[in-house]
């Protein structure tokens, strides 16, 4: 066996990682590969996650009772609070779902949700991904949406058995179509490869788009589910002679500080929205989404 | 080092030193400790590769890169490409590496590591995932020749202690 040609093997090695990378891009058909060395990988990542888990089990344990008790006072507080807004959310649903019928209109925000921890973040800073405990034997599949409780973080690009795998929206090669709630107008909201900065592209100079706008998500491009926060604009930069503007935003979600998030489970098919805008700005923001999803060769959807 | 011709034993011993070796790319730092995190599994693999380069060879390398693929979900085959080649190069180069200096061989290791992470770079910029320059690689090459000394000592230990060979 020692005395086989290193150089040989070498060849070997060097065809097959140039086919497996080829097929990766062009392909799915290394997926179950990848997905059998998952049974290997999701061990790894689940102890990598013990010391945190181990830390924060500590914390829990020490904590005193006066903090115990102010914290149960906030929480009760903030229930009677969550609980009046849902009060007159349920009223404000079925008068939305009633005036939807009267325009045959079917967009349902509704959706179940599982929820995930996070037991991992990409150690490469090229890549903003994380991993979460939860895989394929939970029914994660590619392409969900992921969220915390205060908006959308990314979505799902790989699924292993017992893990998966999500691609932030801050990720650069990540790009989503958004809307401003305030009014309506639609931009593409694009990641910049650093945490917690995004940026509008292809704003015009006229936009109605101000410091302090929140943008929701459209549901174009049907990767996202419509009507959740995404961000909020941080600054707007008119520049003369430019023919877009210089718009940035911070996602709502806290993408460095979050330890749990949502998957929402099943998506219902939304409609386009009823808003009336220019028909080619919505395409290229369809065509965007796309092109950030998961199943493209790695388009690099921001340049 | 032993003679080729006794029996090989500790295979377990290497895969769980590459393992913690895994637990260690992934393990999460902060920001800043990010960039120098030294490219641990290629570094427990080319020492073994030089300890054992009869046993070690250019198909581990694969098969651990294809791990590492996996492990923080790049392209299948950027590092199985560049580990298999890091690994041959040790082992064409181990006769030469046992008789260096220790400063030598850091700078060879620095050499190994830096082309292996430049491959790994090039495959995923053409993937279109890269967003820092290339010369932030720098960083963690430099890591990891620094940390190979201290590195060899314990899996010197590891290697006599559990009788591998």
């Amino acid at each position: 066996m020692s005395s086989a040609n290193p150089t040989y093997r070498l060849l070997i090695a060097l065809v097959l990682a140039v086919v497996l990378i080829a097929l990766d891009q062009r392909s799915r058909w290394v997926d179950p590969l990848r997905y059998a060395l998952g049974y290997l990988t999701a061990p790894v990542q689940y102890l990598a996650h013990l010391p945190v888990d181990a830390a924060n089990g500590v914390m829990r344990l020490t904590e005193t009772r006066t903090r115990l008790m102010e914290s149960r006072e906030r929480l009760e507080r903030q229930v009677l609070i969550l609980e009046q807004k849902v009060q007159r959310l349920a009223v404000l649903q079925a008068e939305n779902t009633r005036l939807r019928e009267l325009l045959n209109s079917s967009a349902n925000l509704d959706a179940s949700v599982l929820v995930a921890e996070i037991i991992g973040v990409d150690p490469d800073p090229n890549r903003q991904e994380l991993v979460i405990n939860k895989g394929v034997r939970d029914e994660v599949s590619q392409g969900q949406a992921v969220l915390d409780s205060e908006g959308l973080i990314g979505q799902v690009v790989e699924t292993g058995p017992l893990s998966a795998r999500v691609l932030l929206i801050t990720d650069a090669s990540h790009a989503m179509s958004v809307q401003v709630n305030r009014n309506g107008v639609r931009a593409i909201l694009a990641g910049t490869g650093q945490g917690s900065r995004l940026r509008l592209l292809y704003v015009p100079d006229t936009a109605d788009i101000r410091e302090g706008d929140l943008l929701v998500s459209t549901g174009l491009g049907k990767l996202y589910p419509r009507g959740y926060p995404v961000a909020r604009v941080v600054s707007v930069n008119h520049q003369s002679g430019a023919s877009f503007s210089d718009i940035e935003a911070r996602p709502t979600a806290h993408l460095d500080r979050v330890s749990h998030v949502l998957l929402v489970q099943s998506m219902e098919p939304v409609s386009a929205p009823d808003m009336e805008t220019d028909g080619g700005d919505q395409a290229g923001a369809a065509g965007l989404e796309a092109a950030a999803g998961p199943d493209t060769e790695g388009a690099d959807a921001t340049e | 080092m032993r003679l080729n011709s006794e029996r090989p034993a500790g295979t377990g011993v290497i895969l769980v030193t590459l393992v913690v070796a895994a637990l260690l790319e992934v393990v999460p730092l902060s920001d800043t400790l990010n960039w120098v995190r030294p490219e641990w599994m290629l570094l427990v693999l080319l020492y073994w590769v030089l300890s054992l380069p009869h046993r070690i060879g250019v198909l581990w390398g694969f098969m651990v890169g294809l791990y590492l693929d996996v492990l923080v979900g790049t392209t299948l085959g950027q590092w199985a490409l560049a580990y298999a080649l890091g690994a041959y190069f040790m082992q064409a180069a181990y006769k030469r590496m046992r008789v260096f200096p220790l400063l030598q061989q850091s700078a060879v290791v620095f050499l190994l590591v830096g082309s292996a992470q430049l491959l790994a770079f090039l495959i995923q910029e053409s993937v279109g995932r890269t967003f820092y320059p290339p010369y932030t690689i720098l960083y963690s090459s430099v890591a990891s020749a620094v940390i190979w000394r201290p590195l060899c000592g314990v899996l010197r230990w590891v290697q006599l202690r559990f009788l591998v060979r």
